[in-house]
């Protein structure tokens, strides 16, 4: 069978998602999920543990059938042609699945076997990543570290050259110089025209994709560039520092006007109206009067633009 | 009134020397971020000085105990938690309290008592019968916390506690340590979330077994000109000659 919607009229998604729930018993773990990615799009799901990314990804890779909706893979059924799917798909799961006792090179060959190629066909395709541990290629893969591990799990996912590449929280308890090298990796195979759904619950992660879906309780909060959702955030954004920050952070939600206010590495990040005319609408300078007249010292304030995290703060709020 | 002391703390595995000739104290209720890279020795120093592995030479002092000859009163008077394993999930949420309180000897009448005061602070009375495992992630990631400080023990380790934790939850997390460290406990933190190196008091940063910086995340950020904490950990682990692996 053919990949559907090839004809002239229709736009080809390599992945396409209507309407996907599913519940385990009586949690709802995904609710009415839609969404689209194109041909070598980087699209992220960024949310916290349990919002139900693992649940979308597994679904996706024809693992586990959704209640209701559908979903297709490069134009095939996640439910009827599931067989095909998997022939075209590459899957890291979240937990390090791969046979403990077997070395390196024996846990690539054997998903190179499965897909009916070999390592050295498709070698030019994980040479980047695999290059890294092939030096300890007669290790068990039960003995390397997490970032070794990481990238064997990456070579396996990739060696039988698939159109689309779903990774499940490839960076969750990698530390930030390793979460930067994986993302580089990661835009080096979208130049091969590889697609990549890649969920995380690191916000900063969010500028590194091409696109974005903000997930939370199983439903998705928004869906867009990481710039368009940056621009539309709804209110306005002050950042705070002075001296005792923990006593600044209570003071600053005391405030008239103030609609949040919460740590943001070394400053504070508060929010008030975008364009409130009330009386207690708050700019930069009347928060300054206000902190200033509580006797807070050395006070800097500085109006910045949101981040992913600040948006997503903004909108579980709602 | 320094809180743990380590003089020159190392532990080998074969030729491999996981802990690299460490020392560093902390103060009573200080916050102490204690960073590094996957692999660099983090955990190894973090289980020594838990009492639960014994160092290969040097010595350190926690919560006022030699951790190699009295590692058991060590144990006894410190808390623990890290984002695998905190709660046991089929158990209630009041059980888990009861457990953790009555293996560090808090008597059962205070346990009583003070379960109430918990989980009205905790705004979780409703929640007091319900499985652990029916809870969200960052309400079990709080109580964890809270479990882990039942006891008042002089200092609390957390081994990753908000890794996957939403960011307002993430946020809320990190103002229960700060009234933890307020009452006199000791913070002992590790986190790959840089945002978060920011709230401790001091930060060392580890690299291939040693201590390659150690300051406040301000003195941090002059002495290698960067602009956060994100920037200064990649500074320093480019050094490193693992290369992450």
């Amino acid at each position: 069978m053919n990949p559907v919607s090839k004809d002239n009229f229709t736009v080809t998604h390599a992945l396409s998602c209507k309407n996907i729930s599913r519940s385990y018993g009586k949690v709802k773990a995904l609710g009415n999920i839609s969404f689209d990615v194109e041909p070598g799009e980087i699209f992220g799901v960024i949310g916290p543990d349990g919002a139900g990314k693992s649940t979308l990804f597994r679904i996706l890779t024809t693992l586990l059938l959704p209640d209701s909706g559908s979903a297709s893979v490069e134009g095939f059924d996640v439910v009827s042609d599931y067989k095909k799917i998997r022939k075209i798909v590459g899957y890291m799961p979240g937990r390090f699945s791969l046979y403990q006792d077997l070395t390196v090179e024996e846990n690539l060959r054997i998903f190179a076997t499965l897909f009916n190629t070999t390592i050295e066909e498709n070698y030019y395709l994980i040479k980047d990543i695999y290059s890294q541990i092939e030096p300890f290629k007669k290790r068990m893969a039960g003995a390397l570290s997490g970032g070794m591990k990481q990238k064997l799990a990456l070579s396996c996912a990739l060696i039988h050259k698939p159109s689309i590449l779903f990774l499940d929280e490839p960076t969750t308890g990698i530390d930030p110089v390793s979460r930067k090298e994986l993302w580089e990796m990661l835009r080096k195979l979208k130049s091969q025209g590889i697609t990549i759904i890649v969920s995380t619950p690191y916000m900063d992660e969010a500028s590194l994709c091409d696109r974005i879906a903000l997930i939370q309780n199983g439903e998705f909060l928004k869906i867009d560039t990481p710039k368009a959702i940056v621009e539309s955030f709804g209110r306005r954004l002050i950042s705070v520092k002075g001296d005792n920050m923990g006593l600044l952070l209570k003071r600053l939600r005391e405030i008239p006007g103030v609609i949040s206010c919460f740590a943001f590495g070394d400053s504070h990040h508060v929010t008030t109206e975008r364009d409130g005319n009330s009386a207690d609408s708050l700019t930069a300078d009347s928060l300054r009067f206000a902190l200033e007249k509580q006797g807070h010292t050395n006070i800097e304030i500085t109006p910045v633009e949101a981040n992913i995290e600040d948006c997503f703060m903004e909108l579980i709020a709602r | 009134m320094k809180v743990i002391e380590v003089e020159n703390l190392t532990k080998k595995f074969g030729s491999f020397t996981a802990v690299d000739n460490i020392s560093f104290s902390v103060e009573k209720g200080e916050i102490f971020g204690f960073l590094g890279a996957n692999g660099a020795g983090k955990t190894t120093a973090m289980r020594m000085l838990c009492g639960l592995l014994s160092p290969t030479s040097g010595k350190g002092v926690v919560a006022g105990y030699d951790i190699l000859h009295d590692s058991e009163k060590v144990k006894a008077s410190i808390g623990y938690m890290s984002q695998k394993f905190a709660l046991y999930e089929d158990l209630k949420v009041w059980e888990n309290i009861r457990l953790y309180a009555g293996i560090y000897g808090v008597s059962e009448k205070e346990t009583r008592e003070r379960t109430q005061l918990l989980l009205a602070e905790l705004g979780f009375e409703k929640e007091r019968n319900s499985l652990v495992k029916s809870l969200p992630l960052g309400w079990r990631q709080k109580l964890a916390f809270s479990v882990s400080i039942f006891h008042n023990p002089s200092i609390v380790f957390l081994d990753e506690p908000t890794g996957g934790v939403d960011p307002v939850t993430r946020r809320q997390f990190w103002e229960m340590i700060y009234q933890a460290s307020e009452r006199g406990i000791t913070v002992f933190v590790t986190t790959h979330y840089m945002d978060e190196a920011e709230y401790c008091n001091r930060v060392s940063i580890m690299v291939d077994g040693r201590i390659d910086a150690l300051d406040s995340p301000a003195s941090l950020r002059k002495e290698f000109g960067a602009a956060d904490m994100d920037e200064v950990f990649r500074k320093l682990a480019r050094k490193s000659k693992n290369n992450g692996l």
